[in-house]
C-alpha cells in the first residue's frame, strides 16, 4: 500500500502536540471521516504525540493517506530515539504510568484506532504506528 | 503568558475553554482556578467545554483534578457542553470522569450549581457543610 500523500511533523514540544492534533484533524476532515471518527483519531494523536515528547524526549510524526483495496485509511507513525520501553506488555495496560498520568496513552490509543503496532528497543527508541480505516 | 479567563458571578466562577489547549495552559488553568476558589470563597465552578473538539487523558485528568480540588475547598464543579463525539471518545479512551458532575448546557449547569450549593450535603459524613 503505497501512500498517496505523506507529511512529516516534528514532535518536540507541547506546542508541537497541538500542531499535530490540528494537522491530523485537517486531513481526517478532508478524507471525510465522520465527526466521531475524527475525534477518535485526533485524541489518539494527542496521546501518542504526548508520549513522544514526555517519554521519547521528542521525535516526529509521519502522517500518510493509505489505501487497501477500496478502503482508504489515515496512517500515523510516531517515532523517537528515546530510552525505549523495557516492558511493553506493562506499558500497554490501562493504568500503567511512569509519568504520573492516567496510564491510558497507549492502551487508549489502541482502542481508538483500527490498527496499532509498537516497536521499541531499550536505548534506541520507540515507533508506534496506527491506522484508522474508513 | 497565555491564560484562560476566569469570570466571577456572585459566589460562582465561570470558565469557558475556547482554545485548543497545550498542556501547560491546562495546568495553569487548574492552578488559577484552585486559587480563585479560595480567594473568592466560591461555592461553585462552571466549566463550559462546548468549544473543545477533543478531551484527551491529560485534559480529562485536569478536569477531574479541578473537581476534586474544588470539593476539598467546599465548592462544586459542573462541567457543561461536552460534544457527543467527545463523550464517545473519552469513554472509549478509558476515562469516564467519575466524580465530575455534568450538565448538557450552561443553563442547566447553573441550575445544578444552585441546587448543589443550597442543599445540605447528602453524601458527606462529616456533617459540617454550611447551608
Amino acid at each position: 500500500m503505497a501512500p498517496q500523500k505523506t507529511e512529516t511533523l516534528p514532535i518536540k514540544t507541547a506546542s508541537d502536540i497541538v500542531a499535530a492534533r490540528q494537522a491530523v484533524r485537517l486531513w481526517a476532515a478532508e478524507m471525510k471521516f465522520s465527526l466521531v471518527d475524527q475525534t477518535k483519531i485526533v485524541t489518539a494523536t494527542s496521546e501518542l504525540a504526548r508520549n513522544t515528547v514526555q517519554h521519547g524526549g521528542g521525535g516526529h510524526m509521519v502522517m500518510s493517506i493509505v489505501e487497501s483495496g477500496i478502503h482508504q485509511g489515515l496512517h500515523l507513525v510516531f517515532e523517537d530515539k528515546g530510552p525505549g520501553i523495557a516492558d511493553v506488555e506493562a506499558a500497554m495496560r490501562d493504568g500503567f504510568t511512569t509519568a504520573g498520568g492516567m496510564g491510558l496513552g497507549l492502551s487508549g490509543s489502541k482502542r481508538l484506532m483500527s490498527q496499532f503496532t509498537i516497536e521499541t528497543k531499550v536505548g534506541e527508541g520507540t515507533r508506534v504506528a496506527v491506522t484508522r480505516w474508513k | 503568558m497565555e491564560r484562560i479567563p476566569i469570570l466571577r458571578m456572585g459566589s460562582f466562577l465561570l470558565v469557558t475553554i475556547q482554545v485548543d489547549m497545550h498542556d501547560q495552559l491546562a495546568m495553569t488553568l487548574q492552578d488559577d482556578l484552585t486559587s480563585a476558589i479560595a480567594k473568592f470563597e466560591a461555592r461553585g465552578v462552571l466549566i463550559d467545554i462546548s468549544s473543545l473538539e477533543i478531551v484527551d487523558s491529560f485534559i480529562g485528568r485536569m478536569l477531574a483534578n479541578i473537581a476534586a480540588m474544588s470539593r476539598i475547598l467546599d465548592a462544586h464543579t459542573v462541567l457543561v457542553g461536552m460534544q457527543p463525539a467527545v463523550a464517545i471518545t473519552l469513554v472509549e479512551l478509558g476515562m469516564s470522569l467519575p466524580g465530575v458532575r455534568t450538565a448538557l448546557n450552561v443553563e442547566s449547569g447553573m441550575e445544578l450549581l444552585h441546587a448543589l450549593s443550597e442543599s445540605p450535603e447528602e453524601t458527606e459524613a462529616d456533617g459540617a457543610a454550611e447551608n
